[in-house]
């Protein structure tokens, strides 16, 4: 358990309490924003949410719902997917796909939604990857993008769970405590945000 | 080389006008108020910090597409 932060953002006093930064990160991975909404950091959880799930769901949508996929074979490395990972659990189909497909040796389930492409996948012959990039054309290229960006949003989004704003100094000085609460003050108005406990945290 | 400048400064219109650039518009939105989410708390300095990112992001492409306008004017 990590205590409060207290930080100066513009000329306002902030307290944040990051509750178990761990648990937060692991939210924060699974579901863009999730970990933030955890620690009540409400309306920054829910304009990282909106901001890096629509820019992935646009990515994918934009690629024709092929641009996720897991492969780690020799002709067909997707480094792609390790960005696209970042967003968590809608991504994490590609996974359930690429194991029923290499490991399993079965067919991939919902119309091979995030299904790597059928094998083998050969470098210069018309193989249903190059059929995808056929079909898509720039479009593959934009989707990839969308969802690697999106999956990299949100490891910064990550590392702002478990540690708090990476921009703003901590304040070391130890703020009033008011009935067992931290408020952070600013120009006459108080405000809370994740609200801190006194004596446990 | 008129024919060839003429050519080149008809380059960014046709861009402009073309579907794909405007792909970098929401891509720009999402990154600025992303990377001002991890760097600020609060509502206010984050939207500064967005339109403060998203300018420096714009001008740095606009940068680096005249260098390579340049580019392809003098090599």
């Amino acid at each position: 358990m990590k205590r409060p932060l207290t930080v100066n953002d513009g000329d306002q006093t902030v307290v944040i309490d990051l509750k178990d930064p761990y648990i937060a990160g692991f939210w924060a991975w699974l579901w863009p924003g999730a970990g933030h909404l955890y620690q009540g950091r409400t309306s920054k959880g829910i304009l990282l949410m909106v901001c890096i799930l629509s820019a992935y769901f646009f990515g994918l949508f934009v690629g024709g719902g092929h641009v996720v996929y897991a492969s780690w074979t020799k002709e067909d490395r997707r480094l792609q997917y390790l960005c696209q990972v970042g967003v968590g659990l809608p991504a994490l189909p590609a996974l359930a796909q690429s194991y029923r497909v290499f490991v399993a040796g079965e067919e991939p389930f919902f119309h091979r939604f995030m299904a790597p492409p059928r094998q083998p996948v050969i470098p210069d012959s018309m193989d249903q990857k190059s059929q995808w990039h056929e079909a898509l054309g720039y479009r593959w290229e934009m989707g990839e993008l969308y969802t690697m960006v999106a999956g990299l949003l949100n490891i910064l989004a990550i590392f702002d769970a478990i540690s708090g704003p990476m921009g703003i100094e901590e304040k070391k000085k130890k703020t009033k405590s008011e009935g067992g609460k931290r408020k952070a003050k600013h120009g006459g108005a108080e405000e809370e945000i994740g609200i801190a406990k006194e004596g446990g945290a | 080389m008129w024919s060839r400048l003429l050519d080149v400064a008809n380059l960014p219109l046709a861009a402009l006008w073309g579907a794909r650039v405007w792909y970098f518009l929401p891509l720009l939105v999402v990154i600025s108020f992303v990377y001002a989410a991890t760097r600020h708390e609060l509502a206010g300095p984050i939207l500064a910090q967005a339109w403060h990112t998203a300018v420096w992001i714009v001008g740095f492409m606009v940068v680096v597409f005249v260098a390579l306008l340049a580019l392809t004017l003098w090599v």
